[in-house]
């Protein structure tokens, strides 16, 4: 009888601007099973490291915002497939973090399908809240933009839970910082996903920490534009909503809103909508009517 | 002979001001508690308009239990068909009394009769029609989102485009099915009051909108009311973000339209003697007092010096002068505050040793007028470039590149709307989708119409009033 | 080297706006009244003109009116046959004899025969001369010739000072009336003239706006001042006012006389006329006063 092999354990670390450093502070929070027993060490992200991501998030932004609707789609796809490929690590990952079997795969699929659903609409969206307004003498047209970087406070729901609040938001454009507090494990081999799908460096960015110490630094960055904010006590949101007031965020609180069944008016949340004017010339004759 | 404009005054009579006006509570006018008054004058020769009641905290909640009973009673129970009639008869009735408003609102205002009788009034009128047709085709805006009204909606409206800014509020929260207190600025409350009596005249069931003045306390007691399901706001980025604040932890709905700091973007390859007029129309549109002014002129380097030339002689030609008088281009300041405001940034720009042009006009000896003004040599990092002045002052730049034209355009925190003029149509829409702002114009400037929305991005707020999506921000959507 | 100047209508009627919404009372308004019938070119360009009619339109060009004192007009404009009957009705007095020449209206015809037609119409004594250019050839791009065509006319002109009609109505854009005028001050115009009055639309505000835009900036860079005049569609005081308020505004004080600028009109004066009547009286007036020619 030979002895059992060693197995090779992972290291979690935190997903930003496309790599996988340590946190900054080099603290971690511990992972245990139900039976206490550590599966792993995750990054747990200091303020500087929600700088840094900030950072690659603002530089990443209009390059996602300018590609055409079809490539984001195709790269939403991709991630998909990705998540796909990863099924069985991703279920068995959340199972360790509490999840029952069966939910666990279901979760997965769900995201998938999240994501597919998402994907669909990247090139349709502005179709549908684009607007010609009729305004007389001119050329007048309403559009949907992204608002830039989005901070998001992941829920408590799995990688279903993620893929729900960062999906609407980065198929319209945006770039993200996802703050994961739960399933920290999940959050990093979506980020895995993520760094394998074609998508550029610093359009999404994943933190796990701790949103009691981070939330203050999200609400109050000023290069983030909007903030989503799925749940939590009612102190933390009172202080986020407080805080984002300093440079005029965009604060979005779902915790009424059944973000896990997607929307187009998820998407649309995290659009803005820009006027376009241009004059029409009248010919030479219309200078009769003075 | 001597090509002088004689002066053809509007007749301040026609403004049948009264004496006194109360606070408009369901459906009545009614003294404050207390019945504390404050004056509002004409600035253009400091003279006493009116007196006018200023709402204590009691009147506050009197206005919104109003609205609320308005709200859980008749307006939630009338169909959308017959709420769109009421529109269009207040939309009717401000026409009728198209003169008396527009003498009304630069009388109180400041604002030269030209732009009150030719946009304030019938631009209000316009809001109050296109939002009548919406109140029964809601369902048609936002598609599987059953839409609903939010409840009571405090307002909160400025002192520059006093009519209209009511009008930009009501109409849409009306037609979505809320009920509505009112605050005008406490500079200029007479129109909204006029809107009140146009209301009453219309036979709109009683607490269904209401209209409070007085100063700040009375707006405060409005946003920190537990009554109101939105407040809605336009007004400086400063009060903004403190409304903003206020409401935090609440569930509050909030739409900001705040400052903003425009740049004007004009390539060489404009049409220059046009871009001069969007430029002049830009700037000194109501002196100045528009959030959505070109305050920031970018000239390409290549042009800047002819065009300069050519600006500082079309601003020869504007009159500056009595608001009443139909030939007067640029009125009175609104206020002394906002006076000593923007004193303070021309000096400032002296300071910073920018160079400054102003008209070689007379301006008249009594009330707050100020030349329009240039301010020559800016660079990005002047105080005049950064800050909002909402006066007719504008800075001028240069640039070289069309890409540092849009940079320096979106360096600045505000973000509601930017100019520009190109003959080149793919270089237009080059630069119109990189400009970070809400409103873009190109080819033409400070064009406004109930059909388009209007509103910011990053600190000039959030949400957009005008068109369908100004529908939204008056809705309970499904989401 | 004439440079294409690119123009945003959309703007220019906003200028329009404005100069429409001035309001002209008082002194300024009677000033400008009795000087816009000073600077009326009174014209009968019909194909059944005869020389009773053209010295009855002088006589009416020396007194425009016997109810109020007004000066007389700037000249009379008649096609070249009726020249010698002007020049002689018109004699000892300061209102000028202007002919239409070059093959007027259309202007289809040869530079020989242009020439000729217009030395014929000096040589009997006008004092200025109304051609058109040709316009085909502008919009065919051959603006060459229609350059060298003016400065042909001009020198044929001899003392005799030159209005060019560009015939904006047939121009299409107003860059195009741009482009014209800039060619046609180029080539030597002392006016440039909007229309001959046979096309429509005539002179409108847009294009005077225009055109005097060009007079300006060529001002502007050498000096040299150019006269203008709205031909064709100026029927009532008040758009004579909104005229003269849009060249004070672009022009100036300077182009705000007769040696400067002129309405090529027929029925204007009587309308000027009756509103003077009115300033006079304070009440409304009666049509049958005022003399129909």
């Amino acid at each position: 009888m030979t002895a059992a092999r060693i197995e090779v354990l992972k290291t979690y670390k935190l997903f930003i601007n496309g790599q996988f450093p340590r946190a900054e502070s080099g603290r971690v929070m511990s992972v245990r099973d139900s039976k206490g027993k550590l599966i792993a060490n995750a990054g747990k992200a200091s303020r500087k490291d929600l700088r840094e991501a900030v950072s690659a998030a603002r530089t990443a932004f209009s390059g996602w915002m300018n590609k055409s609707g079809y490539n984001r789609g195709q790269i939403l796809y991709r991630l998909a497939e990705m998540i796909a490929t990863k099924k069985l690590q991703l279920a068995e990952e959340l199972i360790s973090q509490g999840f029952q079997r069966t939910k666990a795969l279901q979760n997965i699929e769900a995201a998938i399908d999240v994501l597919v659903y998402y994907s669909g609409w990247c090139d349709k969206y502005n179709q549908v809240v684009s607007t010609i307004n009729p305004v007389a003498g001119v050329h007048n047209f309403s559009s949907a933009e992204p608002q830039g970087v989005v901070g998001i406070v992941a829920p408590k729901e799995g990688l279903l839970g993620m893929v729900a609040v960062l999906a609407p938001v980065i198929a319209g454009g945006n770039t993200a910082v996802l703050v994961c507090e739960y399933f920290p494990l999940t959050a990093i081999t979506f980020a895995e996903c993520i760094a394998t799908s074609d998508m550029s460096a610093g359009v999404v960015n994943i933190l796990t920490g701790e949103l009691k110490e981070l939330h203050p630094h999200i609400a109050s960055h000023q290069e983030i534009q909007a903030v989503l904010f799925t749940g939590g006590d009612a102190a933390t949101k009172k202080s986020m909503m407080s805080a984002a007031s300093a440079n005029v965020k965009r604060f979005n609180d779902w915790s009424r809103v059944r973000y896990l069944s997607p929307k187009l008016y998820h998407l649309t949340a995290f659009q803005e909508i820009k006027t376009t004017w241009h004059s029409v010339e009248s010919g030479i004759t219309s200078g009769q009517k003075y | 002979m001597d090509f002088k404009f004689a002066p053809a005054p509007e007749s301040a009579d026609i403004a049948d001001i009264k004496a006194t006006y109360g606070l408009f509570i369901d459906g009545k006018f009614v003294k404050a508690t207390g019945g504390k008054t404050f004056t509002t004058y004409n600035p253009a020769n400091s003279k006493h308009l009116a007196k006018i009641a200023d709402a204590s905290a009691a009147d506050t909640v009197k206005a919104l239990k109003a609205a609320q009973s308005a709200g859980q009673g008749v307006w939630k129970k009338m169909s959308g068909a017959e709420r769109g009639k009421y529109l269009f008869r207040i939309a009717r009735m401000i026409q009728e009394r198209a003169r008396e408003l527009a003498v009304a609102e630069s009388l109180d205002g400041g604002k030269p009769i030209r732009e009150s009788r030719d946009f304030d009034v019938p631009m209000a009128a316009a809001h109050f029609f296109y939002y009548a047709g919406w109140a029964d085709k809601l369902e048609y805006a936002f598609p599987g989102a059953n839409p609903a009204p939010l409840g009571v909606v405090a307002q909160i409206v400025p002192w520059n485009f006093p009519l209209l800014m009511a009008a930009w509020k009501i109409a849409p929260a009306l037609a979505c099915g809320n009920t509505v207190v009112l605050k005008p600025a406490e500079q200029t409350s007479l129109t909204a009051l006029k809107l009140a009596e146009i209301i009453q005249d219309c036979d709109l069931p009683p607490g269904v909108v209401n209209v409070v003045t007085g100063g700040p306390e009375v707006g405060k007691s409005l946003v920190n009311s537990d009554i109101p399901a939105k407040i809605a706001f336009t007004g400086s980025t400063e009060v903004g973000k403190y409304i903003q604040k206020q409401v935090a932890g609440t569930d509050k709905h909030l739409t900001l339209e705040l400052g903003g700091k425009a740049a004007h973007i004009v390539l060489e390859d404009a049409a220059l003697n046009q871009a001069v007029e969007g430029v002049v129309n830009g700037i000194f549109f109501n002196q100045g007092h528009v959030c959505c002014a070109g305050s920031r002129l970018l000239l390409q380097e290549s042009i800047a010096d002819g065009f300069i030339e050519k600006l500082k002689k079309r601003m020869r030609t504007l009159v500056v002068g009595d608001p009443l008088d139909k030939n007067t281009d640029i009125g009175a300041i609104n206020n002394k505050e906002q006076f000593k405001r923007i004193q303070h940034f021309i000096n400032s720009g002296k300071e910073e040793g920018l160079t400054v042009f102003q008209c070689p006009t007379k301006l008249p000896d009594n009330g707050y007028f100020i030349a329009p003004t240039l301010l020559l040599n800016a660079a990005q990092s002047s105080r005049v470039v950064q800050e909002e002045i909402f006066g007719p002052v504008l800075s001028i730049q240069t640039f070289r590149t069309v890409d540092e034209a849009i940079e320096k355009a979106n360096n600045v925190s505000y973000g509601l709307s930017a100019g520009v003029w190109s003959e080149k149509g793919s270089r237009i829409f080059n630069i119109t989708r990189q400009l970070n702002a809400g409103v873009v114009w190109a080819n033409t400037y400070n064009k406004f119409d109930p059909a388009s929305p209007f509103g910011g991005y990053k600190e000039s707020g959030f949400g957009r009033e005008g068109g369908v999506h100004g529908l939204h921000a008056y809705l309970k959507i499904n989401i | 080297m004439i440079k294409w100047v690119p123009i945003d209508q959309s703007a220019v009627d906003d200028r329009i706006a404005r100069i429409t919404a001035r309001s002209i009372k008082g002194a300024l308004k009677t000033d400008l009244l009795k000087l816009a019938v000073s600077m009326t070119d009174l014209t009968t360009l019909e194909g059944k003109d005869t020389a009773g009619k053209v010295m009855q339109l002088c006589r009416k060009a020396l007194q425009p009116s016997s109810l109020v004192s007004v000066p007389p007009v700037a000249a009379v404009c008649v096609y070249p046959s009726h020249v010698k009957t002007a020049v002689q009705a018109l004699t000892h007095s300061s209102v000028k004899v202007a002919s239409v020449a070059t093959g007027f209206p259309s202007g289809n015809t040869s530079l020989k025969i242009k020439c000729d037609e217009t030395k014929r119409a000096v040589g009997d004594g006008a004092q200025e001369v109304d051609m058109v250019i040709s316009r085909g050839k502008f919009l065919a791009g051959e603006y060459a010739y229609v350059t060298d065509e003016i400065a042909a006319i001009k020198n044929a002109c001899g003392r005799a000072r030159l209005k060019v009609i560009l015939e904006t109505g047939e121009l299409g854009t107003l860059e195009h009336v741009r482009l014209a005028s800039d060619l046609a001050i180029a080539a030597g115009a002392d006016f440039i003239k909007t229309s001959t009055g046979k096309i429509q639309p005539a002179a409108t505000l847009p294009v005077t706006f225009v055109m005097l835009e060009a007079i300006a900036e060529h001002y502007d860079k050498t000096g040299r001042q150019v006269g203008m005049k709205p031909a064709g569609g100026i029927s009532t005081s008040k758009q004579a006012l909104h005229y003269l308020t849009l060249v004070y505004e672009v022009l100036g004080q300077r182009w705000l006389t007769n040696e400067w600028f002129r309405f090529g009109a027929s029925s204007l004066v009587n309308d000027l006329v009756l509103q003077m009547h009115k300033q006079q009286l304070g009440t409304y007036y009666n049509r049958d006063k005022i003399s129909i020619d």
